[in-house]
């Protein structure tokens, strides 16, 4: 008797709950971070995504004091788009994933922006950088967040040729990010009067750059540019040190480095490196506030661009399933794209109709080890690049949402 | 100057080199698999795994005790190989009766824990380790400036490499040793303690990974996934040498790290399958590998 009583009142409560959230799908709002857990990018994006996400979610409920019931869930694509692709339809299809954050490495995210937009669900892309997402395969449902290359290529491209480095050679990891980063920064050197003398395309998680290092040597190039990330730039960079690249009178040019990069490699090799961030833990208040919160869940590792961005995009997200009532993806991509968006990380910025998030970006150069008073004190910020000049404007992109 | 297939002659005299150089880890690594795999019968998949607990053993000797890269190439390798005989003693041993898939399966799911125990604690990014004061620099050969370190281990593999084979075939412990795995009772009959010299060996063959663990620091981050990185071309060197073939894994290891190394040049994008297209060519012709004998 008890059992069916106990059982009626929540038949009964499930029916409350489900007149409160009428338009959320099972009552529950369900993200998935999707990304690289235990190769070369995990450092970047990994397990530090994931407490990003959390801590979006706990400060929107106690800011919002909303009724929403969110879950989060992660999983690891190994950097495989068919991985990837896969967890994905799974998700979204038995486990009523409603959006997927973060996905580092393009070509997954490339993947996974297609897969959303078939299922109409929402994708809020803080790890990848292809320029391509908010370009000729934007879709509606996705929101490409944090950086991309064609920012990289002209935050850190032009800064360079400008300062005279005006002949180059790519190392270039071969998949969609180094190829699109190869193409962006090609045409920032050539619009500013400089020249390509060579490109070489290296697989995936190389670890063994020395041939590469010796063909960028021998075309005497000024400027060696590194179209790769993570782990093949830590290991290009390390490696271009002991056959003397440097020493030589060349330079290397990270179009991509993230401060874990610049954590493992250590401040002796990685000093007076110049590059493109949107996000730095040491920029106001409000972002030492915030990693210091970060710093307390993550092992002490500080958080990277691409994590910060997932907290902001998750943050954003929310507000606007609450303000849309709703979390179909295709309506909570449009809800985001109408709120200008806010958060202590990336201060205030909007939203573009071709899913481009629009937030500085700072060029920075990396600290000797002398000028670095503590951990992670790793950056001096060299100029601030605003929101408008920092991204592509929206008509050179070709996607065919922007009318 | 004069040109091989549109590549400069000097150019492709650099590539040889480094190809030798990468060469020089697949014959380490390789070798210690060989004589795993020809003394024990066992696929031992914690092979990246212990060339990796060699890389940080020296990182942690460096940071938490002050040891250089000297003290590194002599205590890694031990404390290492002792982890390894520990291995041996409490697990490998029960599984030498069954089939060999059981070792491979409790060796690869012991490299997934290791590694996964060290990306939890250090990230996968991983630690700067400095090339010894003694070593730094290079030398400008003409046609490429060769680092001291790297000139370094292609020398320090060469000794121990041909040490190995010359142990286990030349010597009169390596009778005792191959005697025993072709027949353990009988070895036993005369005396020998075949057990604890299975335990030795197994500990030799992981120390020699570790040995090339503390190798590969310097050149390398040390990272969780640097074992990883570089098991499977390992084994596809082992197969391609001949399973168990102490010979043939030093020579295939140098060989085809000659290979990948002309394959950057002609064909980067290929350069990480080279040796698997090397390997199925090398299966259709010989199946039991270049040194192998049928058994």
């Amino acid at each position: 008797m008890f059992a069916t009583r106990k059982l009626t009142a929540a038949v009964a409560l499930a029916f409350v709950a489900g007149a409160a959230q009428a338009q959320v799908s099972d009552g529950v709002v369900k993200i998935g971070v999707l990304n690289d857990m235990s190769s070369l990018y995990a450092d970047i994006a990994g397990p530090g995504s994931v407490i990003a996400a959390r801590m979006a979610l706990e400060d929107f409920m106690k800011t919002s004091k909303s009724k929403l019931k969110v879950e989060i869930i992660s999983a690891d694509h190994q950097n495989k788009p068919d991985v990837g692709s896969s967890i994905a339809r799974q998700w979204y299809d038995v486990d009523k994933v409603d959006m997927i954050a973060d996905v580092p490495t393009s070509s997954v995210a490339l993947a996974i922006s297609q897969v959303t937009k078939d299922k109409g669900k929402a994708f809020v892309a803080s790890g990848p950088a292809t320029s391509d997402l908010t370009g000729k395969a934007c879709s509606p449902n996705t929101v490409h967040w944090t950086y991309d290359t064609w920012m990289l290529a002209n935050g850190t491209g032009s800064a360079i040729v400008k300062t005279g480095g005006k002949s180059w050679f790519f190392l270039t990891s071969d998949y969609a990010f180094g190829h699109a980063l190869e193409r962006d920064t090609e045409a920032v050197v050539l619009k500013n009067g400089g020249k390509v003398l060579g490109k070489v395309r290296h697989p995936l998680n190389a670890q063994d750059f020395s041939s590469f290092l010796l063909q960028a040597q021998a075309s005497k190039a000024q400027v060696i540019g590194l179209a790769n990330a993570g782990g093949d730039t830590i290991n290009s960079i390390k490696q271009a040190a002991e056959f003397g690249i440097v020493k030589g009178g060349q330079s290397l040019a990270g179009m991509l480095v993230f401060i874990s990069d610049i954590h493992g490699l250590g401040l002796n090799t990685a000093q007076g490196l110049i590059f493109t961030e949107t996000f730095y833990w040491d920029l106001n208040d409000q972002t030492r506030a915030w990693t210091k919160r970060f710093v307390a869940q993550s092992n002490g590792k500080y958080p990277t661009m691409v994590q910060a961005g997932v907290y902001s995009g998750v943050l954003h997200y929310l507000k606007a399933v609450e303000a849309g009532k709703t979390d179909d993806g295709t309506k909570v991509v449009a809800q985001m794209k109408k709120m200008p968006t806010d958060d202590p990380l990336f201060g205030k910025g909007s939203i573009r109709a071709d899913g481009r998030k629009m937030h500085n970006a700072y060029l920075v150069e990396v600290k000797k080890p002398n000028e670095s008073k503590g951990p992670y004190d790793y950056y001096k910020v060299r100029a601030t690049i605003p929101a408008d000049q920092a991204f592509r404007p929206e008509k050179d992109g070709g996607c065919s949402l922007v009318k | 100057m004069t040109e091989i297939f549109g590549i400069p002659t000097a150019a492709l005299f650099g590539q040889l080199l480094i190809g030798l150089i990468n060469g020089s880890f697949y014959a380490l690594l390789s070798l210690g698999l060989a004589v795993i795999f020809g003394l024990l019968n066992i696929i031992n998949f914690t092979h990246g795994a212990q060339y990796m607990l060699g890389a940080f053993c020296a990182y942690l000797l460096l940071t938490k005790a002050g040891l250089g890269y000297w003290w590194a190439l002599l205590i890694a390798p031990i404390v290492v190989g002792v982890f390894g005989m520990l291995i041996e003693r409490t697990m490998l041993k029960q599984l030498y009766k069954l089939d060999h898939l059981y070792g491979l399966l409790l060796t690869f799911g012991l490299g997934l824990i290791i590694e996964g125990v060290f990306r939890n604690e250090f990230g996968s990014s991983g630690q700067p380790y400095p090339i010894p004061q003694l070593l730094t620099g290079g030398h400008n050969l003409g046609f490429m400036f060769l680092p001291t370190y790297r000139g370094w281990v292609i020398v320090a593999s060469l000794i121990v490499c041909l040490g190995t084979w010359f142990i286990i075939e030349k010597t009169k412990l390596g009778a005792y040793l191959r005697a025993a795995t072709e027949n353990p009772q009988l070895v036993q009959a005369f005396g020998v303690n075949v057990p604890r010299m299975i335990t030795l060996t197994y500990g030799f063959g992981v120390a020699l990974a570790a040995f090339a663990g503390v190798m590969a620091g310097p050149i390398y981050q040390v990272s969780p996934q640097m074992g990883s990185n570089l098991i499977i071309v390992v084994f596809a060197v082992v197969v391609i040498g001949g399973m168990g073939s102490i010979m043939g894994s030093i020579v295939t290891g140098f060989a085809l790290g000659i290979a990948e190394g002309l394959t950057k040049v002609f064909y980067p994008e290929a350069s990480n399958t080279v040796i698997f297209i090397i390997m199925a060519l090398v299966l259709i012709v010989k199946p039991a590998g270049l040194f192998g004998t049928q058994k």
